[in-house]
């Protein structure tokens, strides 16, 4: 029940928010920041109930008895559809993952978002709602259904409290997520549907879809539809034309929640479902995603080189960032699967706040483009020094949460390709040179004295600070995430292993 | 012709009563207000009807085959003609003119609609459609100014006769070639005759498709569908794309059902054909559209091709019997929803119906917005709306039967629609310039119910799955 009461918490409270504009244009903020840190501290007193989430016992992927948490009960009988929900240890990462970056993107919008602000924390909580589900959903339909409905909050943040080519970004946000969407529907009906035939039942659950067999081809063919959907939404090069766009033109929160957690449900979809479902066909196709994920890497680098906007560059360093990801998950092994893992958090972390950043120059400057900053520091102290400490986090400077993951996953990934890796590690280079260059055009050279600017205020200070911490911590003792992963990554290694023997 | 077979006539028997009783009250004392009321008294007693005549089913003559299933439809296509009725008051209402002929028409039409879904045999199929069509041509004529209506009527009337006449010639040459009028005859003997005289057959089935396919407004048979839908009333635009086209494709199921036309490859990849045609070309065109009437008739070409993609896998009772009537069921709510909306915001003001006049709806009338919404969600086949439980046993079906090509355009096709359907959302969810205070629209009560019921049967379908399954 946990599981439900943390999403129905979210649904409620987007209502409260919405009804609670009538006292006033600043009330719906409160009941939202209210709502989301409940979420998170009923989720953390729930936690201490559970055993030591070190010494865990690795989960194995078709036995839910063996996870942290499961939930079952009947939706949809007729098509052995079912509200069934289960945490392990990475997804539990995720979800209090997504809940900080919930209370980030709250604060985010304190100042940001003038109009209609009870429908604005509405959608907000609605988006983490649907992401929660998407996060803890182990049956088929349920999963999609989370993955398409949390789209259309996120829908009406972006279109109508976006920038100035908001219903382009909304559109192309949407199409692009729903066509993918698709194809991986017609993938999960047509494995309910061989699963049917060979066992009589019907049944979406992940625990019973879990070792269906079926012909080489029909896996590949399926596994690609999962993989297409996942890699939209990570996004994977050449899927990631998308994302500028909704990045750019989203408002401050909405970029915050689509760079920081968004992205995110990708990545888990690919380690939770698209390999494990798949795992022979995903051997077969992971020199191809590795291959991709080396291409983002180096393509998102170079293009966030040459960009003007300062969100847009952020956009693209997401496109670079995320591709380590994909390598990380077909490299599919310890060190790589961690890496991914930790850049999944850290990315989170990282880039939410430089959104943060660029709302906030946004909303002072009334302009996101480059060639109109510079000098920043001198007119914003305290924004220049946060600025500068998530620019080398996201470049990768040791001792920070990114280089702890990418770092992670060039070793595993050299243990698989070393060719490949070579070429991945181009992107720490380009990563240093387009994250300087947005120092200095941005907040370095020569100040415009006449620029009188507002610098970061307590609130501000204070959500970044919550984020510095949490990279710090995640760079000088990573122990801690690796140890909540590391049991769920043994339990579906030893499961692709005896399933077809060996590495991806 | 015993009594059961009567009590199993009993929806057709109280529609014809009511048809009677309205011209008796015309003669008597010429009211709008009492024609009302009988009306929506016939309607709801023919629901009843249909209801009681479910312990009754059985074939009656050679005609009618009354079984659940179309007493199920008919009772669905009884309730979108309250709809219509309901939305129609407001419509006409106001100018105080001798309407009753309106819903006498409503009352044949409907009864022609519930003749051709129990009909089991060409002749009562014809019949019915006649009835239907006939009555309609007026229903879209109707309001007395404006030259869109009469346009559109005559349009339709035209096209419309033509089509019932070349089904008609189809009919008289599969006659002449198998001897046969009865849909279970007809489709055994087909093959047989096929053997002796291929030509007949060929021609006389391409006739019925396009016959049909007219009627169903399927690519490339499509071409009057917009305008009819934009020169009509709005609630005889609702009327039009729920019960015209849904009765028609019940009858074209129990054809396809009864006839077993399943065995005959070349007529199923005929189907698949303009199956895939009417998905992309009605999704593509409906894409241009900024009238949303318009828009919504090229959406529903695209509709009535997912549809044909479940009668194609159909080979008997089964999981795509079973989809064909969810599907058709969602698509005929979440339509009454979206026209519940139309005809109270855009009213019967042409201009209103353009895109733009649904510029900031949800900040002048938040249920309005949202019940349109939904609806449009559910057209675009979006989780927890029934449309979605109909694309996912559109998918399912058409896994089932490995139709992939069809399954592609499927997913094509959505893909493409999401566009049009959003363009509406981002036009209702515009923040208004001023902020002067709009009146919200009459008559929220009966697009809200119907919403209700979309969010509903696409939420918890279970227990309308287990229905569906019995039937």
């Amino acid at each position: 029940m946990l599981m439900i009461n943390l999403i129905l918490i979210l649904l409620v409270g987007g209502l409260l928010a919405m009804l609670s504009e009538r006292f006033g244009s600043h009330v719906p903020r409160m009941v939202a920041l209210a709502v989301v840190l409940l979420d998170l501290v009923y989720l953390l007193l729930a936690l201490s109930g559970l055993p030591e989430l070190g010494g865990l016992q690795a989960p194995v992927p078709g036995d839910p008895q063996t996870w942290l948490m499961h939930y079952r009960a009947e939706w949809i009988p007729a098509f052995g559809i079912s509200f069934e929900f289960a945490l392990d240890g990475i997804s539990l990462l995720m979800v209090l993952l997504t809940l900080v970056l919930g209370a980030v993107a709250v604060s985010s919008s304190w100042t940001d978002v003038t109009t209609k602000c009870g429908f604005f924390e509405a959608n907000l909580l609605w988006t983490l709602a649907g992401v929660l589900g998407v996060f803890m959903a182990l049956d088929l339909f349920l999963f999609f259904l989370f993955w398409e409905v949390m789209l259309i909050p996120m829908y009406f943040m972006i279109a109508i409290w976006g920038h100035e080519q908001r219903a382009y970004a909304a559109m192309k946000f949407f199409i692009f997520t729903q066509a993918s969407g698709l194809l991986m529907l017609v993938s999960v009906l047509t494995l309910a549907t061989i699963h049917q035939s060979n066992t009589g039942v019907w049944s979406f659950s992940y625990f019973d879809l879990l070792n269906t067999q079926m012909a080489a081809q029909t896996a590949y063919w399926l596994m690609l539809g999962f993989f297409v959907a996942f890699v939209v939404k990570l996004p994977g090069f050449p899927f990631h034309t998308w994302l500028p766009d909704a990045h750019t033109q989203a408002p401050t929160a909405g970029s915050v929640i689509l760079a920081g957690v968004l992205l995110k449900t990708g990545a888990y979809g690919l380690i939770r479902f698209a390999v494990p479902l798949f795992p022979e066909a995903s051997i077969d196709f992971a020199p191809i995603a590795l291959w991709l994920g080396a291409a983002g890497v180096v393509y998102g680098a170079v293009l966030a080189f040459a960009q003007t906007d300062f969100k847009r560059l952020i956009a693209y360093s997401s496109v670079s960032h995320m591709g380590f990801v994909l390598l990380g998950v077909y490299a599919w092994n310890q060190l790589a699967l961690q890496g991914a893992v930790m850049q999944m958090v850290a990315h989170g972390f990282s880039t939410a706040a430089l959104f943060m950043i660029a709302g906030s120059l946004q909303e002072r400057l009334h302009t996101r483009d480059m060639r109109e900053m510079g000098g920043l520091w001198h007119n914003m102290p305290r924004m220049g020094a946060v600025a500068m400490f998530f620019i080398i986090a996201s470049l990768g400077l040791p001792g920070l949460g990114n280089f702890v993951a990418e770092f992670l996953v060039l070793l595993g990934l050299f243990q698989v390709d070393p060719w490949l890796t070579m070429i991945a590690a181009l992107g720490l280079i380009t990563g240093a040179a387009y994250s300087l260059l947005l120092m200095q055009r941005s907040f370095q050279g020569e100040p415009d004295e006449s620029r009188r600017l507002n610098d970061f205020g307590t609130r501000e200070m204070l959500t970044m600070a919550l984020m510095m911490v949490a990279l710090i911590g995640l760079g000088l003792y990573p122990q801690p995430v690796l140890d909540m992963a590391q049991p769920v990554l043994d339990g579906l290694l030893q499961f692709s292993a005896t399933v077809v023997g060996g590495q991806l | 012709m015993n009594l059961s077979q009567v009590q199993a006539l009993m929806p057709l028997l109280i529609l014809s009563l009511t048809a009677v009783m309205l011209m008796i009250q015309a003669s008597i004392k010429r009211d709008q207000a009492t024609a009302w009321v009988i009306t929506a008294i016939g309607l709801v007693l023919t629901i009843w009807g249909a209801i009681y005549a479910r312990d009754f089913s059985q074939t009656v003559t050679i005609l009618f085959n009354v079984d659940p299933w179309g007493l199920f439809f008919s009772s669905l296509m009884a309730l979108a003609a309250l709809v219509t009725l309901l939305l129609s008051r407001e419509s006409f209402a106001d100018e105080g003119q001798r309407k009753e002929e309106y819903y006498l028409l409503l009352v044949l039409s409907l009864l022609g609609a519930l003749v051709l879904i129990q009909s089991s045999h060409m002749v009562s199929l014809l019949l019915g459609m006649e009835l239907m069509g006939v009555a309609l041509y007026v229903m879209i004529a109707f309001p007395e100014k404006g030259e869109l209506p009469v346009e559109a009527a005559i349009k339709y009337l035209v096209l419309s006769a033509c089509a019932s006449v070349i089904l008609l010639y189809g009919f008289a040459l599969l006659y002449a070639a198998t001897g046969e009028l009865s849909y279970a005859g007809l489709g055994v003997k087909a093959g047989q005759a096929y053997a002796q005289n291929p030509l007949l057959i060929l021609a006389g089935t391409g006739m019925v498709i396009s016959g049909i396919g007219f009627k169903l407004s399927l690519v490339p048979f499509h071409m009057w569908t917009p305008d009819v839908y934009q020169g009509a009333p709005t609630p005889v635009t609702g009327y039009l794309a729920t019960v015209s086209k849904g009765a028609v494709f019940v009858a074209l199921t129990r054809m396809y059902l009864d006839g077993q036309l399943y065995q005959y490859p070349s007529l199923i990849s005929a189907l698949a054909v303009i199956a895939i045609a009417s998905m992309l070309i009605g999704n593509l065109l409906a894409l241009r559209q900024n009238n949303i009437k318009r828009l919504l008739a090229y959406s529903s070409i695209a509709h009535l091709g997912y549809l044909l993609v479940v009668l194609i896998a159909l080979t008997g009772k089964g999981l795509a019997s079973d989809a064909v009537t969810y599907y058709l069921t969602a698509y005929v709510l979440t339509s009454l929803a979206a026209f519940a909306v139309i005809a109270r915001v855009s009213g019967e003001d042409a201009t209103q119906c353009q895109i733009s006049a649904y510029e900031g709806l949800f900040w002048r009338d938040k249920v309005q917005a949202i019940c349109l919404t939904v609806a449009l969600l559910s057209l675009a086949g979006i989780p927890l709306t029934a449309g979605f439980i109909g694309k996912f046993y559109v998918i399912t079906v058409g896994v089932q039967s490995s139709l992939w090509a069809l399954l592609a355009a499927v997913v094509v096709g959505s893909a493409i629609a999401i566009y049009y359907y959003l363009r509406i959302i981002f036009a209702m969810s515009k923040v208004p310039e001023d902020t002067v205070e709009h009146q919200a629209y009459p008559g929220r009560v009966l697009a809200l119910f119907l919403t209700l019921l979309v969010l509903v049967l696409g939420s918890w379908p279970e227990s309308f799955i287990n229905y569906a399954t019995s039937l």
